[in-house]
């Protein structure tokens, strides 16, 4: 049984993360248009969710964005590295989450075969 | 959309883009016959203007990026499994919504993963005040994200996956035991 009550307990246990977390910039940032959400966002983003969680990747930060326009390709997931490109990747489906989180969040290798965009300096 | 757990998606984004702080979302697996849920909004709201072509998906989708496409969808699945949707808003005063659908009907799309919606969305949006109603009959859950903050201080947020592995374990368990209190299974 869950309570509020372990919520304590997590608070404790979590005090160490909050330094860790604040020194990084990676992101992971999902379309979560109308659009989106129809062609799946919502699995694709709980994939992201359940792999940080099973990785204990803490610094990775997870945000969402409205539609940019390219409906066609959605889902739209993009990773941000500190220091690198802004890679957005076309037609993602929640399969493709470990891979993307493996190769490109955790070891900076891009996975070419699902890119659709490279955006220049990174910060949004 | 597949799920109506993806329409409430969908529609808290829009509070969302309006600018929202606080969202009350109500689900009624069971009003008298109707699978209802509703969005109250303390978003920036529409003008009268606005709100009668909200549901045109052809204007407004060009009118502004505020709403769109999503709220005719809604509307188009109540209508065709004998249900309605309600919009009232008041500028600068924010949005209420309530989708109905009859229960039974063959055409109703399923809920779906309300948690699912619930932590996606709770984790994408860190600073929003938010809270749940989930009712099943007269059976009643309620969830307060000002609650949880009580419990896990200001530094720590829905963002940690120890929390949001938590928030989904819990929802799904008090959601449940609602269901059980509600004569549903």
């Amino acid at each position: 049984m869950k309570s509020l009550e372990d919520l304590k307990v997590l608070r404790e246990k979590l005090q160490a993360d909050i330094r860790v977390r604040e020194n990084d910039g990676t992101k992971i940032i999902i379309g979560m248009g109308t659009c989106g959400i129809a062609a799946g966002a919502r699995e694709v983003m709980t994939a992201v969710l359940d792999e940080l969680a099973v990785r204990k990747l803490k610094n990775v930060q997870v945000q969402q964005t409205g539609c940019i326009g390219m409906c066609e390709k959605e889902v739209l997931l993009d990773v941000v590295r500190p220091g690198e490109p802004r890679i957005t990747y076309g037609n993602v489906k929640p399969t493709d989450v470990k891979r993307i989180i493996a190769d490109h969040v955790i070891n900076g290798h891009i996975i070419e075969d699902l890119v659709i965009g490279k955006m220049d300096g990174g910060e949004i | 959309m597949k799920e109506i757990s993806l329409h409430i998606l969908d529609l808290m984004q829009n509070s969302i883009e309006a600018g929202a702080s606080w969202i009350l979302l109500e689900v009624n697996e069971n009003e008298d016959g109707f699978l209802t849920f509703s969005i109250t909004d303390n978003g920036r709201g529409m003008s009268e203007t606005m709100l009668k072509k909200i549901r045109d998906p052809f204007v407004t989708t060009r009118f502004t990026r505020k709403v769109g496409m999503g709220v005719s969808f809604v509307e188009m699945t109540t209508k065709q499994s004998g249900g309605n949707l309600i919009v009232k808003s008041k500028l600068g005063e924010g949005t209420f919504l309530k989708a109905s659908y009859l229960r039974e009907h063959l055409d109703r799309p399923p809920l779906g993963d309300i948690v699912n919606t619930i932590k996606v969305f709770l984790v994408t949006n860190l600073k929003l005040h938010f809270v749940m109603h989930y009712y099943v009959g007269k059976a009643k859950f309620t969830f307060d994200s000002k609650n949880v903050k009580k419990f896990l201080g200001e530094n720590i947020d829905f963002s940690y996956p120890e929390v949001y592995s938590w928030l989904d374990e819990y929802l799904r368990q008090e959601i449940n035991e609602v269901r059980k209190a509600g004569g549903q299974k």
